[in-house]
Formats: C-alpha cells, sequence, structure tokens
C-alpha cells in the first residue's frame, strides 16, 4: 500500500480521476438537488415552454413582435437588441477612444490635458453609475411640446429623440445594414491585407471604388423592395398633441446605453490607443518626416497602422469585455438578452433553462466575437522576424 | 564672449510648450477655449450660482441655473449608511474608516508577506463586521438587511477580495498543474466564467442556486451573491497570477527542483513571491475594477452606494436633484478608484526602475 502512494503514476491518475470525478459528482449532486427541489414545487422542467406565448410584450424590438408570440422569438428579440446595442456603442466607442487616445499623445498640452482628464473621469466612475446619471438628463428633458428642435426635422424631448426616417419595413434595413458592414469588411480587408500587399495601387483603388458601387445598387434595391406602400419615402417626424408622430424614435433607454457604454469605452480605448502609439519606437515617425512627409501624411500612413496592429490583441479582449457590459441596460429598462431572460424566469417560472440559454447565449456570442476579431488579427499582423516596429 | 546655454525664460517655454507650430497654436486657441467654456460654466453651476443648505430647498428647483447641494446636506447620511439605525450609524462609520486604514496599510510594502498580509486583513475584517453586526459589549446587533450605502460596498469589497485572493491562487496553480486532465478542466471552467457577464453570474447565484442547492447549504441572499463575485474574481486574477507566473525565467523552479525543494516549498517561497510582484500592477488595476462593479449590485436589490443614491433623490421633496447626488455619489467612487489606479501607476512605475 505504501509503495503504492510512494508511486508517481498511480499518484497522479488518483488525482486527476478525484478532481474531475468530485466536480461531476458534485454537479451529479446539483441535478438531483434540483430536480427533487422543482418536484416539490410541482413544476416541469424541459425546453417545451419555448413554444408557448409569452403573453407579456417589449418596448423595444427590431423584429415584429406581439403578445402573443412565442418565447423562442423573445429570446431572439432579446440577442437581437444586444448585438444592435453593442455593435453601435463599440463603433461610436472605437471612434470616440481612438479620438481621445490621439489627443493625449499629440504633443499639444491643452489637448493632451482635455484627454487625461476625460479619461480619468469616466474610467474611474463605475459604468453603472454612469448609465443612471445619463438616463436621469435624458428623461429629465423637457416633455414633447417644449423639446428642442433640430431644424424643425429632428426632435430632442424627455421622451426620446426622433430623427426622419425612410418608410421600409425593418427587415431590409436590416439587410442593408449587413451589406454596410460586408463593405466595410472588404475594404478594410483590401487595404490592410497581406494578401492584397503586392496589388498595384490603382487596380486596388478601382477594386474598392466597385465594391462601394455594388453596396450602393444593393442599397437602392433594399430600400426599392422595402418600401411600405402608399407612404412617403421620406418619414419627418411633427409634432401632433402631445407626442412626434413619424420619423424614427429613438427611446432614452437606447440612447442611455449607447450614450454611457460609447463614453465608458472610449476611456478604455482611448489608453489602449495611447500605449499603442506610444509602443512605436521614435524612428519610425523620424523616418517619415525624413522623407518629406507631411505630418499628417506620416500619422495616417505609418503611425496610425502600425499603433492599430499593435494593439489589435488587447483591443479585442476590450471590445469581449465591452460587449458584456451591455447587461447593464437592465437597470433602466433595455429589452436586451439579459433582461428578456430575467423577466421570462419571472413570468415562466423555467429558472434552470432559461438560465443555461443566457450561458450559452453569451458563451457562442463571445467565442465567435472574439474569433471573427482574431482571424482579422491575423490578416492584418506583420509577419517576418526583422520587425521593427 | 561666446553666448552660453541659456535656460529657457518663461515666456520661451509657453511658447515651446503651446505654440510651436501654427497647427500647435491653433489647437491650443481651440482647445483651451472649448476647456475654458466648460470650466466656467461648471464653475457657474456647482459654485457661484448654487444653494449650500437644506433649508434654501424653496431657492433651487426649476428655472434656477445653480447646483442644489442643499439634498447632500439633507441625505448624506442616507447615501453613506443606508437604512442602519441613526443612532448606530457611528459604528457604520468606525467600520469604514477602520476598512479604508487596512486599505492603506496593505500598500506598504512592509505588509507584502505571506504572514503579514492575510492577518491584516482578516483581522481588519473581522473588526469591520464586529462593529457592523454588533450584539456583544452591550452594541445592538443589526443585521445585513439593514446595511446599506457605503458601508455595504465596502463589504462587499472586501469580503470579495478575501474569498477571491486564496480562490484565485488555488485556480492558478490548478491550471498550471502537471497533470492535464486538472489543467485541462480549470481551464475550461476559468474561460467559461470569464467569458460571461458578471451580472449573470451574481444572478445566477443570488436566483437560482435556491433551486440546486440543498437546504441547509442555502444561505442569506448577500453572501450567495458575494460568493458568486468572489469566484468570478477569482477567474480573472488567477489569469493575472498566471501571466505572473508565466513571466518567471523557468530556471528559476528548475533551480528549487535541482535543491530538491518540495512542491509547496518551490510555489511558496520561489514561485508565488516573485509572480505577485510581477503581477502587482495589473492586480491593482482587478482591485479597481472590482470595486466598480460591486455597484452592480443594485440590479439584484441590494441598498448599497448607488442603490441609496436613487432612494436620496426619489422622494418627491427632492425629485429635480438627481445630478447633484449623482455628482455626490461619483465623487465618492472617484476618491477610492482615483487613489487606487494612482497607486497602481506609481507601483508600475516604481517597478519599472526597479527592472532597468
Amino acid at each position: 500500500m505504501h509503495s503504492l502512494l510512494r508511486n508517481k503514476t498511480f499518484r497522479d491518475t488518483a488525482f486527476q480521476v478525484g478532481f474531475v470525478g468530485g466536480l461531476i459528482l458534485m454537479i451529479v449532486v446539483l441535478i438531483f438537488t434540483a430536480r427533487t427541489n422543482l418536484e416539490a414545487q410541482g413544476m416541469t422542467s424541459g425546453f417545451g415552454f419555448l413554444e408557448r406565448a409569452t403573453g407579456w410584450g417589449v418596448n423595444f424590438s427590431l423584429i415584429e413582435f406581439t403578445t402573443s408570440d412565442t418565447y423562442l422569438k423573445v429570446i431572439w428579440v432579446g440577442i437581437l437588441n444586444s448585438l444592435f446595442l453593442g455593435s453601435i456603442s463599440l463603433v461610436l466607442a472605437t471612434v470616440l477612444g481612438t479620438i481621445i487616445g490621439v489627443m493625449r499623445v499629440s504633443g499639444n498640452r491643452v489637448a493632451e490635458m482635455i484627454g487625461t482628464t476625460y479619461v480619468e473621469i469616466f474610467r474611474n466612475l463605475p459604468l453603472l453609475l454612469q448609465v443612471f446619471f445619463w438616463y436621469a438628463v435624458l428623461t429629465s428633458l423637457p416633455r414633447p411640446k417644449e423639446g428642442i428642435s433640430l431644424f424643425d426635422v429632428a426632435f430632442i424631448s424627455g421622451r426620446g429623440m426622433y430623427f426622419p426616417g425612410l418608410n421600409v419595413t425593418g427587415g431590409s434595413v436590416f439587410v442593408m445594414f449587413i451589406g454596410l458592414f460586408a463593405a466595410i469588411a472588404l475594404t478594410i480587408w483590401l487595404r490592410m491585407a497581406r494578401r492584397f500587399r503586392r496589388m498595384e495601387p490603382a487596380t486596388k483603388k478601382s477594386r474598392g471604388r466597385l465594391i462601394w458601387m455594388v453596396f450602393g445598387v444593393f442599397a437602392v434595391v433594399c430600400m426599392w423592395a422595402g418600401r411600405i406602400p402608399d407612404t412617403d419615402l421620406l418619414s419627418i417626424p411633427f409634432l401632433k398633441g402631445l407626442n412626434y408622430r413619424e420619423g424614427v424614435r429613438v427611446s432614452p433607454e437606447l440612447l442611455t446605453c449607447i450614450i454611457g457604454i460609447s463614453i465608458y469605452g472610449a476611456a478604455y480605448i482611448g489608453e489602449i490607443v495611447r500605449a499603442g502609439f506610444n509602443s512605436l519606437s521614435k524612428g519610425q515617425g523620424e523616418a517619415g518626416y525624413a522623407l518629406g512627409l507631411s505630418p499628417w501624411q506620416t500619422f495616417s500612413r505609418i503611425k496610425l497602422p502600425l499603433a492599430i496592429r499593435a494593439v489589435m490583441p488587447t483591443l479585442i479582449n476590450q471590445y469581449v469585455w465591452l460587449f458584456k457590459s451591455t447587461t447593464v441596460g437592465i437597470a433602466i429598462g433595455f429589452v436586451d438578452f439579459f433582461m428578456v431572460i430575467s423577466t421570462s424566469i419571472n413570468q415562466s417560472g423555467q429558472t434552470l433553462e432559461l438560465i443555461a440559454i443566457l450561458m450559452g447565449g453569451f458563451l457562442i456570442i463571445n467565442y465567435s466575437m472574439a474569433w471573427v476579431l482574431n482571424r482579422v488579427n491575423d490578416a492584418i499582423a506583420l509577419k517576418g522576424s526583422q520587425l521593427r516596429v | 564672449m561666446a553666448k552660453t546655454y541659456q535656460k529657457p525664460n518663461y515666456f520661451d517655454r509657453i511658447r515651446g510648450d503651446f505654440f510651436s507650430t501654427k497647427l500647435d497654436a491653433s489647437m491650443t486657441i481651440v482647445f483651451g477655449l472649448l476647456a475654458a467654456w466648460a470650466l466656467w460654466n461648471l464653475v457657474n453651476w456647482g459654485v457661484l450660482h448654487a444653494v449650500w443648505s437644506a433649508d434654501d430647498r424653496a431657492l433651487c428647483g426649476h428655472g434656477t441655473e445653480g447646483a442644489c447641494w442643499g439634498v447632500i446636506d439633507a441625505r448624506w447620511r442616507l447615501i453613506m449608511f443606508g437604512l442602519y439605525p441613526f443612532e448606530e450609524q457611528w459604528r457604520s462609520a468606525i467600520a469604514c474608516i477602520v476598512m479604508v486604514i487596512v486599505g492603506v496599510l496593505s500598500c506598504v510594502p512592509w505588509f507584502w508577506n505571506a504572514k503579514r498580509l492575510p492577518v491584516l486583513w482578516i483581522s481588519g475584517f473581522a473588526l469591520f463586521y464586529g462593529l457592523m453586526r454588533g450584539g456583544f459589549f452591550g452594541l445592538t446587533p443589526v443585521f445585513e438587511q439593514n446595511w446599506g450605502g457605503l458601508s455595504l460596498t465596502i463589504f462587499i469589497f472586501a469580503s470579495v477580495s478575501l474569498i477571491g485572493m486564496p480562490l484565485a491562487i488555488v485556480f492558478a496553480l490548478l491550471r498550471r498543474s502537471e497533470l492535464p486532465w486538472i489543467a485541462h478542466t480549470m481551464g475550461l471552467i476559468i474561460d467559461t466564467i470569464r467569458s460571461l457577464p458578471l451580472l449573470s453570474i451574481m444572478f445566477t447565484f443570488a436566483i437560482v442556486l435556491p433551486f440546486v442547492l440543498p437546504g441547509w447549504m442555502i444561505g442569506d441572499k448577500l453572501y450567495r451573491v458575494i460568493v458568486g463575485y468572489a469566484l468570478f474574481f477569482a477567474c480573472y486574477q488567477a489569469e493575472i497570477i498566471r501571466g505572473g507566473i508565466q513571466a518567471l525565467p523557468p530556471g528559476q523552479e528548475e533551480a528549487a527542483k535541482a535543491l530538491g525543494m518540495s512542491y509547496w516549498h518551490r510555489i511558496g517561497y520561489i514561485v508565488l513571491p516573485q509572480a505577485f510582484r510581477n503581477a502587482l500592477p495589473p492586480t491593482i488595476n482587478q482591485f479597481v475594477i472590482t470595486f466598480k462593479e460591486t455597484s452592480l449590485v443594485v440590479i439584484i436589490g441590494f441598498f448599497e452606494l448607488l442603490a441609496s443614491a436613487n432612494a436620496a433623490y426619489g422622494t418627491s421633496e427632492w425629485n429635480f436633484a438627481h445630478i447633484e447626488v449623482y455628482a455626490f455619489v461619483g465623487l465618492i467612487y472617484f476618491i477610492f478608484v482615483f487613489a487606487l489606479s494612482r497607486y497602481g501607476a506609481y507601483l508600475e512605475r516604481r517597478l519599472a526602475v526597479a527592472e532597468r
């Protein structure tokens, strides 16, 4: 017995079996307890409830949703809303963050000070506090009757923002946006990927123009196919009675989430961008000036592409992390994936199944996001052993 | 006589810093005016036109352009202590100060030691808990349901750190284990939890655990949320510690092996002390994030700092004063988080000097 315990192979196997077996045993015990607890409360388990009608509505949805639709559909609505909010906020946060980051390395003292103040304020306050703050500010704006008008085509009020929109179905707009993303992605791919490095600049330019022409035709076709019959193509909001009619309404909840997450995310992304520029060796910029490039050319052709490549891995983690933070929307009542699940739990009582869907959904979204961004990173990374970034 | 180097005078320095080129000058002017305008409005609103006393409530409200700090004057006890009984609030205040002192002391290098730091934190935490809970030396017992405000925030933060840190070390060591099954299982657990939002973990522990646990293990909702948060913290911190371990030259551990040191001696005396030194800046950053994200428990329904802020302007008496309340609570968060992150930046610089 004693010699058996001193045998390394035996000990290692025993440790591993004990560890994994212990975990499996724990899960089995949890499942059995759950089953007895649920039986005691007379609840049925299983995913059959997904086919049932919800009986409650949502206040923001990208697709048609009524109270007689199923739980499956409401979860899909939540996922779409989360992706919608996430993609808008991430894009805005990236743009704003890049501006802040560039301000902090611009060499101008005043710009640096403003950038630093921005980062220190918004990075050091909890996101939830910022979201509550913006929500309180946005909902305390004047009522529609005294709303702020921008050239009489867009309005800002406590009930949300109203923009001019197109009288087309949501589905065709969605398809058009997929086309837009594809066009942007193709352009970036064409510009930055190693595969096209040896292509003639003129060919590259004409290929880029071709992509956007195809997209333009595609967009017009989408709009034409998705037109709502018997209405004007352009829908401009106007005040009637106590509220605005027509146009596109952006609710205060959605607006708050977008503003809050972009501003918060921009503070982090600004720091990442700054670190990227600081990681470039001084010689890169000096070489640009020595070749007679202007400051703008040096910045946009030499420093920025190198900085983007340097920060890409950090930025990917930041994006995944920021996307997770869209769940704060529940605090102010934005119908995202998390809120849909939480409301469904309250209404249907199918706690375990819904939590499983929530976790599975986030795992899939986050892993696929990280996978796609990592492929992008691989495609634009500089290869070689003699790199001096 | 040849002109020697002259120290640039004040005027030249300003010109060099702010107006060296045309672009620089125009940026200075545009951004400077923007900043001055924002600052002027802020001072105008927050100081010059502000109402400072709760008795002057009639002066603020709609139509005035100043801040109404009277709401803080009237409600600061609610914000700081929540529903803690009024006569006992001094205990809550002392408890908070104790925990802040513990936090400051753990920044002193003398305490960076596997014996001193745990003793400091456990005794500080015990003092905090004793003061808050009471029930001895004639202190009236106050149960967790009545805790609130800043003291609840600090309580959650301190317990998450206290449970999460040892757990993180265990997780990191398991993930680095030479036994493939243990390492891979732990890796799977850590990666899964890391890709979930904190809110969903807290929610699961608060709502779902009662279903799957046997009755005697359920415990109070507050402690379930803390355990869930600690688990989440541990998974992130484990990756930070693992990063610190991986940054060590492999020769360190090999030398320890060659000297015949046992696993625990190698880990305790060679690997972990150096790994923590490497991982110190990201660890501080993790604490910063953890402190900020304690605010999420408000969604689960606890009455911490942010929830008490919502309550402070929730009555009809002060319902217009949301910006002032959030500014005040934001300032409290800012003081804690900013101090911690500055300390992290200082450490990073200091360690960088030591590396040279």
